[in-house]
């Protein structure tokens, strides 16, 4: 290309990669630095010398966690959560998409519906009434208080409506003439198709499920019921030590590790899951935003 | 009529579920509002509680601290919707000049790696790091000789410390979205302009931006809406008392005055406000985002 051998073009390039590693490195730098940490001796992550790899290294953290199954009791719920969630969450999302993907003179309560369910991105009750209605549902300490509350998707079911949309007409024409009713027409031709969309959905849902904490905190009378990262938020960012309650079979890890390393090693196992979905969601992530942007 | 009914019967039926979630979980908390004119006594319920016309806001209205913490909001806000804008759309041109392709690729796929952490793992992260006696930020910041910087417990500092890990933590997000534009305009745009004489600088002043124009107008547009969303999740994981005055934001307010003093009636009220505050930016954003770059939800 012209103009690419200049000396402004060879500084301008060597400003541009230093600063775009740099920010890379920034972003990547704390989780490293978590991971260096949770495996690291108390007296070096006291002393400030963890940077990007463990010194005085220890399992001892992880240990400790171990033991104390607070941890994985949470990291269970989160999972039980996540499973649930997603479930719920996809199923009413191809339910509520389906027919509000249909035009109006298919479906003439289309534009009604369609209405009801958009007003909710406008308003919506504030924290006092939604924690009342959810009390008075009856589902206050239950699992499910994490799940049916925020069960509808709308922002998930108007991708999907648009995906939906976007497949051609004729197939569901040609179903429709083969005998097939709508509900036969969903699922085996429209949700087959939409297998991208619904991957990107699902996946969104399942970081979404698991990266929840607000609700689990106030939702859950019972800190035996708090999914994962509720708990991490009442031992990781509350100022309350991972020591306050401690086990005799604990006593011996004091020697190596401290309230430092334990939060370490808690965000670290935390953070697990969502580093394996990373490829996953890399993959998908393009796909979500050519998604959002699909309109007639 | 019957067959019209009998044909759209399964349709009705599909959306049955949902609405019936809805109407519980996000319509009935709108009927709850109701309890922002009422002194709401849990033991008498929504319907038998005193009715107390527009007192709770005059109540908040009167409370000193009201003016700040709209204050704080709408500035942070403000900061967030800006710089979260013209952050990305640098860096999306900057990734577009660089022509090594695993450089390119490795640097667009650890710049988003923090959008997936939940704000209470960032905020461990950041209390740690930032800790002005053991924090590895510090520590560098002494080595080279100045003092040590309270990010989070500092009211002069809080707010900086807020919008730029807000933007650390988003930026990789949106980056991404400006990059897909990017990488959508027309070659032959670009060779017309080369053979035009245009220089690298000159082919991303008049091509690329201009192509870039709609999604960068979507994306201004929209973020309207959170004019009043200052970020509850980060805040209310990074604040303390000593940074209320620059950091305190109604969120966090509401949740105090009604999950922890238990002034249901008062909380509500604000959490009203609020709410038919948003509906007015958010009702414009997507009315503009509409008139100038054609966006309909659906």
């Amino acid at each position: 290309m012209p103009g690419d051998k200049s000396i402004g073009r060879y500084t301008f390039n060597a400003f541009n990669y230093a600063f775009l590693l740099g920010f890379a490195l920034l972003c990547i730098f704390p989780v490293i630095n978590t991971w260096a940490m949770s495996l690291s001796n108390k007296s070096a992550a006291a002393a400030g010398v963890v940077g990007f790899w463990p010194v005085d290294f220890t399992f001892d953290s992880y240990r400790f966690v171990f033991i104390r199954r607070q941890f994985f009791e949470a990291f269970f719920i989160s999972v039980e959560r996540v499973a649930l969630g997603a479930a719920v969450n996809l199923l009413l999302t191809v339910l509520i998409a389906y027919p509000l993907s249909k035009g109006t003179s298919e479906f003439k309560s289309r534009t009604l519906y369609a209405w009801i369910f958009v007003t909710t991105i406008l308003l919506n009750g504030g924290l006092i009434p939604w924690y009342m209605t959810i009390k008075e549902t009856g589902l206050l300490d239950s699992i499910w208080a994490l799940i049916l509350p925020g069960a509808v998707p709308v922002f998930n079911c108007i991708l999907l409506l648009n995906f939906f949309r976007g497949l051609p007409k004729a197939l569901e024409e040609a179903a429709f003439i083969d005998g097939a009713n709508h509900w036969t027409t969903m699922w085996r031709i429209f949700v087959p198709l939409s297998k991208p969309a619904l991957a990107t959905i699902a996946l969104f849902t399942i970081v979404g499920h698991w990266n929840s904490w607000f609700d689990g905190l106030i939702l859950m009378n019972s800190p035996n019921h708090y999914p994962l990262q509720s708990y991490l938020q009442t031992v990781v960012v509350n100022p309350t030590s991972a020591f306050s309650t401690i086990d005799p079979a604990q006593v011996k890890f004091l020697s190596e590790i401290s309230d430092r390393t334990v939060k370490a090693a808690q965000i670290f196992m935390a953070s697990v899951p969502m580093l394996l979905l990373y490829p996953f969601l890399q993959k998908y992530f393009m796909a979500g935003i050519v998604l959002g942007s699909v309109k007639e | 009529m019957f067959r019209r009914i009998n044909r759209t019967l399964p349709l009705h039926l599909m959306l049955l579920p949902g609405l019936a979630l809805i109407l519980v979980y996000s319509y009935g908390p709108m009927t709850g509002l109701w309890i922002a004119f009422e002194n709401y006594v849990p033991s008498k319920g929504i319907f038998h509680s005193p009715f107390v016309g527009l007192d709770n806001f005059k109540y908040v209205w009167d409370m000193p601290d009201t003016a700040q913490v709209l204050t704080n909001t709408v500035v942070i806000a403000l900061f967030k919707i800006v710089l979260s804008l013209v952050f990305p759309i640098l860096l999306a041109l900057l990734l577009n000049e660089v022509r090594i392709k695993f450089v390119k690729r490795g640097v667009q796929t650890l710049i988003y790696v923090p959008y997936f952490f939940s704000w209470v793992l960032l905020s461990g992260i950041l209390i740690d790091i930032l800790s002005p006696s053991e924090g590895i930020v510090n520590k560098l910041i002494q080595s080279v000789g100045m003092k040590p910087v309270f990010f989070l417990g500092d009211p002069a500092w809080f707010r900086f410390t807020i919008v730029v890990s807000d933007l650390w933590k988003e930026s990789g997000f949106h980056t991404i979205v400006f990059l897909a534009a990017i990488t959508s305009v027309d070659p032959t745009l670009y060779e017309a302009s080369i053979i035009d004489g245009a220089n690298r600088w000159k082919q991303t002043r008049h091509v690329t931006l201009p192509a870039m124009m709609p999604i960068i107008v979507l994306v201004a547009t929209l973020s309207l809406g959170n004019v009043l969303n200052a970020g509850f999740d980060q805040i209310f994981n990074l604040y303390s008392p000593q940074v209320y005055s620059t950091g305190d934001i109604i969120d966090t307010m509401v949740y105090r005055i009604g999950m922890i003093d238990t002034q249901y009636g008062v909380a509500t009220a604000v959490g009203l406000f609020k709410s038919l505050v948003s509906c007015l930016f958010i009702g414009i954003s997507y009315f503009l985002a509409y008139r100038l770059v054609n966006y309909r939800i659906f």
